[in-house]
């Protein structure tokens, strides 16, 4: 089985403090794989760390077979390795469609050209319309950043990260602060992604997790207590006294 | 070799002035993340308060300095409560054109006030005059400076470091809402910390009226030097400041005293030169 | 992107061309106008559409003129050519200094333009041989436009010239801001974070439209001096700079018009108030500023704008 994204012992020291330690990774095509631990396990870090944001101490970071840990976030980008936050991270001067342009312009290169009206790049507005159809957001398309409802701003998050046509796509805590009802329909959504889009999630909710999840990674303390299916996680006593025992 | 302390000897008393002058704004960038482009209107203010005081009233100098820093700090206190506060939330560009604007109508009010003139200071006779010592020429006057300035640097380290006050700065400075959340009262700890700033501009400021000058272009002919102290020494430390005003200083002195056909133009260029190799200032902050 | 071509754009050319019936007597002062126009537009495509904070644009506006002046002062006169050749030194200016200033923080930005402009104009007063130094250019003599208009005093020539090379570099930034490529600046503005984390590269962007900013302001310079057919000192000055911030932010900023309506509101409450006193406009001047930004920012443009969107989402 080839991996699509692949880590070997990435590890991540902030002065005496490991962060991550030798976090070795494997997600095949199409993958939903969540990583899940307590808070200060390192989770948002492995995604800093993936994406390029935040260099790594020591180890290596694979797409399909190419070496990117030492390329810069914006190239791992353009190798399909895109990520969402946890926090909202967007235009707010900018409307919805413009935002989602964005991603879509500088993906075909149309970024570059300060020449020719915005109007007339069809094929990257038909793009951009049909990413925000993807997440049902056609209809907010003119409206302002700022003036979107929160869940709708959650939505955005990943409509951008999908404009810029990732093969891989990080999502951190895509339903963070979203109330339950919305979230499942959130985590609907990310599930009617295409099949061959490969996904890792952070999440915090274990029902969303066990729902929507292939393989579940257990972080702890920056290290990998354990990985498997949802079924094996469940079942896992260690799983259940470090973290769901502190959970519940 | 007597011409190179002589040099070196002016150069620390022109960067303790420095100091004094810049060591407000430095720390109130560090602490409140806020650009005063203004600052040098406070030092202007205190030069002003001095030669009046002085001129018309009769006021000994040494009696006017101490009214030169509660003049400046009243001013920066009235400032921060009705027009700074708005601004610290506000983007970099809002503070900018904000304190440009407090520059022009400064340079305006002190022209209509004291006309466009250099202002003339009569130092007493126990500080003018020179000293000699192993060959070398002391004027009186700048190791008066430097004296002034030592103690000032001492103390605001005593208290940055021995205080209460000072703990609840440097603890605003690490990071203000932690701090707040700990009960320290974080505006007034900006408001006081404002207030001395400005004060101690206004000290360098009526200090400075013979090494520097004085005039209504004051806050517009030093923001220069001001922003180096910060860019070179970078902000909410004492330490950086004070290093940096010497270094520039006695730089300044010995640029214009060996090369003066090159004049300001090495100062500019080292400032440039800096910002590029260490953004964050010299003496960075951990 | 919301303003498409509308009859107050149509109005606004056509009462510059009729310039020559409506202010025939003012026409040196206007060119004047137009060119702090045009410099303001220069600097409203980085701070107002890239978000770039400086305080040195004067540098490439000084670089402009200089080129200009020290080309016509040694024998070539020819003013379109000496104009491209200006904005191109200045547009190379602006691209060799651009990844000092397109990193870093505002303030670091600050400093950094600050210093340059600093350092740029202490060069030109050292280098006095070549500049003039505090005397400024003598002997810029002008060849005919075109070879067919001499530069007159009444400053007719000069007028249309100014007036056809803005509009010309006008369109062509109204066409930048509509492109993808100022989409992006717009999204760098807003937010360079998320604009690396889908994919962009931020500092090529800056780095571009800087330098293209940088070009502008360098024809900016040219054209004030082959207009005024000298160069001084001050087309360096660090109150250059500052002004035009403050022209940019009075007409307000981000709108393409602004530095425009900015330069005349500017230059003619100069002019007038500074007539009474110096004093006086210096004060306003600077009360000006604190008012606009305590309103918000938004520039005479911006006020208009707001109104009429508010108006147009009204029931």
């Amino acid at each position: 089985m080839t991996s699509v994204l692949r880590t070997e012992g990435l590890s991540k020291r902030f002065g005496d403090f490991q962060v991550l330690d030798r976090v070795t990774l494997q997600l095949p095509q199409g993958a939903r794989h969540a990583v899940i631990g307590p808070n200060g396990a390192g989770k948002t870090t492995l995604i800093n760390l993936l994406t390029g944001t935040v260099r790594p101490t020591a180890g290596e970071v694979y797409v399909e077979s190419e070496r990117v840990t030492s390329l810069r976030p914006e190239q791992r980008v353009r190798r399909g390795l895109v990520r969402t936050f946890q926090v909202n991270n967007l235009f707010s001067d900018l409307t919805v469609l413009e935002s989602v342009l964005l991603a879509a312009c500088e993906r075909t290169g149309a970024a570059l050209d300060a020449w020719r009206a915005l109007t007339t790049r069809t094929a990257e507005i038909d793009a951009a319309r049909a990413t925000l159809r993807l997440l049902k957001l056609e209809g907010a398309a003119q409206v302002r950043t700022r003036d979107l409802a929160y869940g709708e701003q959650r939505l955005l998050e990943i409509a951008l990260a999908l404009a810029c046509k990732p093969r891989i796509l990080l999502l951190d805590e895509p339903a963070a602060g979203v109330p339950r009802r919305e979230s499942v329909a959130l985590f609907e959504a990310i599930a009617g992604l295409p099949g061959d889009l490969t996904v890792l999630f952070i999440e915090h909710d274990m029902d969303l997790v066990f729902r929507f999840a292939q393989r579940i990674t257990v972080l702890v303390a920056g290290a990998i207590l354990t990985e498997g299916t949802p079924r094996e996680i469940a079942g896992d006593a260690r799983v259940k006294q470090v973290y769901l025992g502190r959970a519940a | 070799m007597a011409s190179l302390l002589g040099v070196l000897f002016d150069g620390l008393a022109y960067g303790m002035l420095l100091f004094l002058v810049s060591v407000g704004l430095s720390v109130t960038l560090g602490l409140m993340n806020f650009v005063n482009l203004a600052h040098g209107a406070f030092a202007m203010l205190g030069g002003y308060v001095c030669v009046v005081l002085m001129q018309r009233w009769g006021v000994p100098f040494l009696m006017a300095l101490p009214a030169a820093f509660v003049a400046s700090a009243a001013a920066g206190l009235i400032l921060e409560r009705v027009l700074y506060r708005r601004f610290y939330r506000r983007s970099h560009l809002d503070q900018v054109l904000v304190t440009i604007g407090l520059v022009f109508m400064a340079i305006a009010v002190a022209t209509w006030m004291f006309g466009p003139q250099q202002q003339p200071l009569r130092l007493p006779g126990a500080l003018s005059g020179q000293w000699t010592l192993l060959g070398v020429d002391l004027n009186v006057y700048r190791c008066f400076l430097l004296v002034v300035g030592a103690l000032l640097a001492w103390t605001l380290t005593l208290v940055l470091e021995r205080t209460r006050f000072g703990a609840a700065v440097r603890a605003a400075v690490d990071d203000a809402r932690v701090a707040e959340a700990l009960g320290v009262r974080v505006t007034l700890v900006f408001q006081l910390t404002f207030a001395v700033g400005c004060g101690l501009a206004g000290l360098g400021g009526a200090l400075g009226v013979e090494v520097l000058g004085l005039d209504p272009t004051f806050p517009l002919k030093y923001i220069v030097y001001f922003l180096l102290v910060v860019a070179v020494g970078g902000t909410g430390s004492l330490k950086g400041p004070l290093f940096a005003a010497l270094l520039l200083g006695v730089a300044d002195v010995a640029g214009k005293y060996y090369l003066p056909q090159v004049g300001a133009f090495i100062l500019y260029a080292i400032m440039v030169l800096l910002l590029i190799v260490r953004p964050q200032g010299l003496v960075a902050r951990a | 992107m919301r303003l498409r071509t509308g009859w107050l754009e149509v109005l606004f050319w056509s009462v510059l061309a009729a310039g020559y019936v409506l202010w025939p007597s003012q026409l040196p002062f206007a060119s004047q106008v137009l060119i702090a126009g045009l410099f303001a537009l220069s600097y409203d495509l980085i701070l107002g559409y890239a978000g770039i904070l400086s305080l040195g644009h004067a540098a490439y506006f000084g670089v402009g003129a200089y080129a200009a002046g020290l080309l016509a002062a040694h024998g070539w006169g020819e003013p379109i050519s000496g104009l491209v050749a200006a904005g191109l030194v200045a547009g190379l200016a602006g691209l060799v200094t651009s990844p000092l200033v397109v990193r870093g923080t505002d303030l670091t930005r600050l400093m950094i333009t600050t210093g340059l402009g600093l350092l740029l104009f202490e060069l030109a007063n050292r280098l006095g041989a070549i500049t003039g130094g505090v005397d400024g250019l003598q002997g810029v003599e002008m060849q005919p436009l075109l070879g067919a208009w001499r530069f007159d005093i009444y400053g007719r020539t000069a007028y249309g010239y100014v007036l056809a090379v803005v509009f010309v570099l006008f369109l062509a930034a109204r066409r930048l801001v509509r492109s993808p490529f100022g989409l992006s600046l717009r999204g760098i503005r807003g937010n360079p974070g998320r604009m690396r984390a889908i994919g962009c590269r931020v500092d090529l962007h800056l780095a571009a439209v800087y330098a293209f900013a940088a070009a502008y302001a360098g024809v900016a310079g040219a054209l004030l001096s082959q207009t005024t057919q000298f160069v001084g000192l001050d087309v360096l000055s660090f109150s250059r700079s500052a002004e035009l911030l403050v022209m940019l932010i009075v007409g307000g900023a981000g709108l393409l018009y602004g530095g425009f309506v900015g330069a005349a509101v500017f230059m003619i409450a100069h002019h007038y108030l500074s007539s009474l006193d110096p004093v006086y406009w210096q004060f306003w001047l600077g009360a000006g500023l604190v008012i606009i930004v305590l309103l918000g920012r938004d520039g005479i443009l911006g006020f208009f704008h707001r109104r009429r969107s508010s108006a147009a989402s009204a029931p």
